[in-house]
């Protein structure tokens, strides 16, 4: 195949920018390895087409990676406004903003026990023996794609969490993201390795400090669940409107643990993420939940698989879209199955309500079934708010709009009936009624 | 002085054809009122048409509460003057806890100029008068955290209808075959409950084809509807009589209307199809 110079698509993150990038880092041997390997990937993945099956329905043709560059410093004075740091007692928070850490912290009581919570720029330097052999090796691998490529060279920190065996971290941790210069470009990277018989909780958001400041966030999210594990994680996606998000976020699930995974998409001009559960151990359980809420002219897009490796695991995928306006979401899902993986149980189910006649859901559920003894279930539904349910509503004093908003937040409710932790729920719920312009 | 709802030669039709061809009725509050007949004769549609469901079109004659036209209000804002129908059909919509539903409900019909996001009648106060009303039906109060009509039996279902009648008070209410496909039990549950909110403060328009809600509640008037007009009005005995005795003689009092019906039901059966 040959591939001419012309077609490759102009970045300002180039062969000087990388060694520029580089000279910046203190980091261990085999980390600068690993990004020149990923910048080798990203260099050929430049030249050729994204995967149609993943990208044939997310148009980024406007989107100009050479407008973007890594911040210096943090260089933005303003607070990013969050929806959940206030809500809670965290016992440990780790705060990013353009790409710089400005805070971490965690309770004594779980420092002394080994767990880990900080900055993935520090911690490479004081626990890469722990980190080496999850970073990008069986998650997010830097060749998978040319936005894993590109993060796997440039990725500035990010949010790590380390669980030692048997360690049951029974209070939620919390991780921000926050973008806030102009054209800032964020390269986050959060992971998380909970070992044997390990549990926690973290609930992380995106944030912008301003409602229009563009920026880019190419990021990455590992999961690495040993068996026995158990692990919360919430990604609240809550960029302004100007922001582009490119997400690939992977999480491999040991026997007998159990990953739950609440995703919620409610920011950004345009998202795409790329999420992958895999189900390695006899056993391995996952549960993956969205909540998105399209307006304006957003886009989110979800390109979602669950991938039973090992027999009798389970996946339950459900996702809940809202769009309004022009807005568009777009969820393509795939149950995989492996020969060995016997008497898998596998779920996925996409239900898209529509607000306006020029907004639109496509969902496109999918099943690709190796192994004979296998229950797997999909469906996908899609309709508009029902007439009838705003009449009965209506007849009962509530305004037509005020109608709308119940059915919407009903619709969510089922997703939200599936979140065991209780500011998560309220956080999207309000953030959801912010949104459709009630509450505070 | 009691509030009246006054229904004047009202013209109704669906999808441009005429169902109801010039209704007149009178509703004062503390009445009841009973109104029968036959299938398709244009019972729901006066029900619809009167809350305002979208579909039914008024071409002629007004719908007013106490000399105000609501011919062109939306059914939220007659509901705030005090309208309440008790649909046949209840609809589900799921997620939406019944207790929040009732809450946002009885706020808006109690403070009519109410608008979105504004306060909310207090948690203590309406949990409280919930729980009263809940025990005065003997429904559990459990139905309350459960999300609106999602999952519930028919009986439930028409049981929240009625609970719904109760926290809201209107002044009238139009309950349409309330009774319907429901066994005796549930038939005496809803009807006793009926008749334990109805009074001087509520006039009602009961839609039945059963004698037993009207045997909890006595009507003082009966009206007979036929092919979109109301042909006759007497007290509870011409209820009594049209139970025991069917439409027949009604038809035969009335022939032109009796004659409409037969060419819309042949017409109807011509279109699905249906052969005899």
């Amino acid at each position: 195949m040959s591939a001419t110079l012309s077609s490759v698509r102009p970045t300002s993150f180039d062969a000087a920018a990388f060694e520029q990038f580089l000279a910046t880092r203190t980091e261990p041997a085999w980390a600068t390895d690993l990004r020149r390997r990923a910048f080798e990937a990203y260099r050929e993945s430049l030249v050729t087409e994204l995967d149609p099956e993943e990208w044939k329905r997310v148009d980024i043709r406007a989107f100009r990676p050479e407008k973007f560059s890594i911040p210096a410093a943090s260089t933005s004075t303003g607070a990013v406004e969050t929806l959940l740091a206030d809500r809670a007692e965290f016992a440990g928070a780790v705060s990013h903003s353009d790409g710089t850490c400005t805070r971490a912290t965690l309770s004594d009581k779980w420092a002394q026990q080994g767990v880990l919570l900080g900055n993935l720029s520090d911690l490479i330097q004081t626990h890469g023996d722990i980190l080496k052999p999850h970073l990008m090796t069986r998650a997010v691998k830097p060749d998978a794609d040319r936005f894993s490529a590109w993060h796997g060279a440039f990725w500035t920190g990010g949010t790590v969490l380390y669980v030692p065996r048997n360690v049951e971290v029974n209070e939620p941790l919390y991780s921000l993201i926050g973008l806030g210069a102009e054209a800032a470009a964020d390269f986050s990277h959060t992971l998380i390795i909970l070992e044997e018989g390990a549990s926690a909780t973290l609930l992380e958001e995106t944030s912008s400090a301003s409602a229009d400041a563009t920026g880019v966030h190419v990021g990455a999210v590992e999961l690495l669940l040993a068996p026995r594990s158990n692990l919360r994680y919430v990604q609240l996606q809550n960029w302004n409107d100007k922001v582009w998000h490119f997400a690939h976020q992977v999480g491999r699930v040991e026997a007998d643990a159990y990953l739950q995974w609440t995703v919620g998409g409610l920011g950004a001009r345009l998202a795409h993420i790329h999420q992958e559960v895999f189900l390695d151990g006899r056993g391995a359980s996952a549960e993956v939940n969205g909540v998105t809420f399209a307006t304006d002219k957003q886009l989110i897009s979800y390109y979602t698989q669950q991938t039973h490796n090992a027999p009798n695991t389970r996946s339950d995928l459900l996702y809940k879209d809202v769009v309004r306006d022009k807005a568009r979401c777009i969820w393509r899902g795939m149950i995989k199955v492996a020969k060995d993986a016997q008497r898998t149980d596998g779920y996925q189910r996409n239900d898209g309500l529509i607000m306006s006649d020029t907004c639109r859901v496509d969902a496109i559920p999918g099943l690709e079934i190796e192994a004979d003894d296998v229950r797997c279930t999909h469906g996908a539904t899609c309709g508009r708010v029902d007439e009838e349910q705003l009449f009965y509503c209506m007849c009962r004093g509530l305004t037509r709009s005020e109608a709308m908003h119940v059915i919407v937040e009903g619709f969510f409710q089922r997703v939200y009936d599936r979140i065991p932790v209780e500011i998560v729920r309220e956080t999207l719920g309000h953030a959801v009624e912010r949104k459709l312009g009630i509450g505070g | 002085m009691s509030s009246l709802l006054k229904i004047t030669d009202l013209h109704v039709s669906v999808d441009d054809k005429p169902i109801l061809k010039g209704v007149s009725l009178e509703i004062r509050q503390g009445e009841v009122h009973a109104l029968m007949g036959p299938n398709g004769s244009g019972k729901s549609t006066l029900a619809y048409t009167l809350v305002g469901h979208p579909k039914y079109e008024i071409t002629g004659g007004s719908i007013e509460i106490d000399g105000v036209n609501v011919n062109e209000l939306d059914p939220c804002e007659r509901a705030r003057k005090g309208l309440f129908l008790a649909f046949q059909y209840p609809v589900t919509i799921p997620g939406v806890k019944v207790a929040d539903f009732l809450r946002h409900a009885v706020t808006n019909i109690r403070t009519p100029n109410r608008k979105e996001g504004e306060g909310l009648i207090p948690m203590r106060e309406f949990r409280k008068e919930l729980k009263e009303r809940m025990e005065e039906l003997g429904m559990d109060i459990e139905f309350a955290r459960r999300y609106l009509n999602e999952g519930f039996s028919g009986g439930e279902k028409k049981r929240m209808e009625i609970l719904q009648l109760a926290m809201l008070q209107p002044k009238f209410a139009i309950l349409d075959e309330t009774d319907s496909g429901l066994d005796s039990d549930a038939v005496r549950v809803v009807s006793e409950g009926l008749r334990k909110l109805s009074g001087p403060q509520m006039g009602s328009l009961i839609i039945t084809h059963h004698e037993r809600l009207l045997e909890y509640n006595v009507p003082q008037f009966t009206h007979v509807i036929l092919a979109g007009r109301i042909v006759e009005t007497g007290d509870a005995s011409l209820a009594h009589e049209l139970h025991n005795h069917g439409y027949t003689a009604v038809r035969e009092r009335h022939p032109a209307e009796a004659a409409e019906e037969e060419e819309r039901q042949a017409k109807a059966k011509k279109a699905v199809g249906v052969g005899v």
